[in-house]
C-alpha cells in the first residue's frame, strides 16, 4: 500500500527553490533514507512532506493524519515531567497509554524527571518516545540519531523496524547507517538548478 | 485541545512560567501612581479609571511574547502544527490560557487596588465588569500580535506597536463604562461596544493568528 507518492516535486526555502524533480514513493514496510550534504535540502523537503510548508511546485500526496514528524528541535517542555510530556502528546493523538513508549526508548526509569534535567541524547530518545504515542504511519524524521549514543541508536533502530514491520513507513534524513533494509534516496542530483529564470517571482514573498 | 489547555496552565504555574507576572507588574504600578500624583483623594478619584485600565492594559503586553514564542523555540510549534489539533483551535486555547493566568487574576485583584486609588464606591461593579468583559479581548487580539511576531528575533517591541492601537478602543470604552458609572449615567453603549470587540476578537483572531503562523512556520 502506497503511503506517500510525490511527483515531480520541487521544495523551496525562503522562497529559493533547492530541490527540484523530486518523484518517489513510499510503501507500507518501506524505510527511504534521504542522503545528501548539509544545506542539500534535506530537511526543506521532510517539511513539505510533513505539510508544514507547501510544495513550490509539483504535488505531495498522503492519506489524511498520515504522518508524524520529528525535526531538530524535540518540543520538549523542560518544567514537564518525562511522563507529563509524553501525556500531553499522548492526549494530543487521542491516545493515553504511554507504557510501550517509555519501554521502547527505556526510560522507564527517568519517568518523573523535569524534561530540563535531561541530558541531550536523554531528551533525544524522549523526543522520538513521542513517535510511538502518535499512532501514525508515516514517521517523518530529520536528523533522529543526534546526540544519541549507540545503545540508543539500536534502541531507536529497533522501534523504527517494528514500526514498519506493523505496516508503517519511515522516512529518514541521516548520514549514518542504522543497519536496517532500506531505500537509499540520495537528493544531490536534484538540487534545483539557479540560472533559470522563473516567472513566478512573487512568491518569494508568500 | 483540552490537553493543550492543562498543559498551557501547568506551564504557567510551574517555575519560570508566566503566572504572576502580569499581576505583579499590575500591583506594582497601581501602587506606585498615589506616590506619584500624590494623596489627594479627589485628583486620584478622577483617575483612577484610567490607570485601572492602562495598568491591565500593559500587564497583559507583558506576557504575550511567550503565547507563541517559547512553543516556537523549542519546536513544540511544529508538531502542534502537524497534530490532529487544528492550529486556530490551538491559537484559541493558548489565548484562553494566556487569560486565565494573566486577565482573571487581573479583574479579581482591581478591586482591591481600586480602593487604594480611592475609586467611587459605585464604580467598583462596572471596574469588575468592564475588565471581565474587555480582558479576553486583550488576550485573543495579543495572541494575533504574537503571531505574526512568531519568527523574529527580539519581536516583543515590534509585537507592542501592532498590538497597542489595537488595544485603544477596549481601553477607551473600558474606562469610559468605569467613569459613567461612577457618575451615575447610562452605560449601556460603551458597554456594548466593548463586548462587541470582545466577540469579534474571540470569533475571529484565531483564523488570523493561524493563518500568520502557518506563514511564519514555512
Amino acid at each position: 500500500m502506497k503511503l506517500i507518492y510525490v511527483k515531480n516535486l520541487t521544495v523551496a526555502r525562503g522562497g529559493m527553490p533547492v530541490l527540484e524533480g523530486l518523484s518517489f514513493d513510499v510503501s507500507s514496510g518501506e524505510i527511504l533514507v534521504l542522503r545528501g550534504p548539509n544545506g542539500a535540502g534535506k530537511t526543506t523537503l521532510l517539511r513539505t512532506l510533513a505539510g508544514l510548508q507547501p510544495p513550490y511546485a509539483g504535488t505531495v500526496e498522503t492519506a489524511p493524519d498520515a504522518v508524524a514528524y520529528a525535526a531538530h528541535a524535540d518540543g520538549l517542555k523542560t518544567t514537564l515531567t518525562v511522563r507529563e510530556n509524553l501525556m500531553f502528546w499522548a492526549g494530543v493523538y487521542g491516545g493515553r497509554d504511554i507504557g510501550p513508549a517509555l519501554r521502547d526508548f527505556n526510560l522507564d526509569s527517568l519517568s518523573e524527571r523535569p524534561a530540563g534535567n535531561l541530558s541531550a541524547g536523554q531528551k533525544r530518545r524522549l523526543g522520538l518516545a513521542r513517535l510511538r504515542v502518535t499512532h501514525r504511519p508515516v514517521w517523518v524524521l530529520d536528523e533522529p540519531t543526534v546526540s544519541l549514543d549507540v545503545a540508543s541508536v539500536d534502541l531507536f533502530a529497533a522501534a523504527v523496524k517494528a514500526h514498519v514491520a506493523s505496516g508503517g513507513a519511515a522516512i529518514i534524513a541521516t548520514h549514518i547507517q542504522l543497519g536496517f533494509e532500506e531505500t537509499v534516496f540520495d537528493v544531490t542530483p536534484y538540487k534545483a538548478r539557479m540560472d533559470v529564470v522563473r516567472d513566478d517571482f512573487d512568491e518569494a514573498f508568500l | 485541545m483540552i490537553r493543550l489547555f492543562w498543559r498551557d496552565l501547568t506551564l504557567a504555574f510551574r517555575s519560570g512560567g508566566g503566572f504572576g507576572l502580569g499581576l505583579g507588574f499590575f500591583l506594582i504600578l497601581v501602587t506606585l501612581v498615589p506616590f506619584g500624583v500624590g494623596p489627594n483623594s479627589e485628583r486620584l478619584m478622577a483617575i483612577a479609571p484610567g490607570i485601572l485600565w492602562v495598568g491591565a492594559l500593559l500587564a497583559c503586553l507583558l506576557s504575550l511574547d511567550r503565547i507563541f514564542a517559547l512553543d516556537f523555540e523549542d519546536g513544540s510549534l511544529d508538531l502542534l502544527a502537524t497534530a490532529p489539533i487544528p492550529l486556530e483551535g490551538v491559537v484559541a486555547v493558548k489565548a484562553l490560557a494566556h487569560w486565565i493566568t494573566t486577565g482573571l487574576p487581573l479583574v479579581l485583584a482591581a478591586p482591591a487596588l481600586g480602593f487604594l486609588l480611592h475609586l467611587d464606591s459605585a464604580a467598583y461593579r462596572w471596574l469588575i465588569i468592564t475588565l471581565l468583559i474587555g480582558t479576553p479581548a486583550l488576550s485573543f487580539i495579543g495572541a494575533f500580535g504574537a503571531a505574526l511576531t512568531v519568527g523574529l528575533k527580539r519581536g516583543g517591541l515590534l509585537m507592542s506597536l501592532l498590538v497597542l492601537p489595537l488595544y485603544i478602543p477596549t481601553l477607551i470604552f473600558g474606562a469610559e463604562v468605569i467613569r459613567r458609572g461612577a457618575g451615575g449615567f447610562l452605560v449601556a453603549t460603551p458597554l456594548a461596544m466593548q463586548a462587541g470587540i470582545t466577540a469579534g476578537s474571540v470569533a475571529l483572531l484565531p483564523f488570523a493568528a493561524a493563518a500568520a503562523i502557518r506563514v511564519a512556520l514555512r
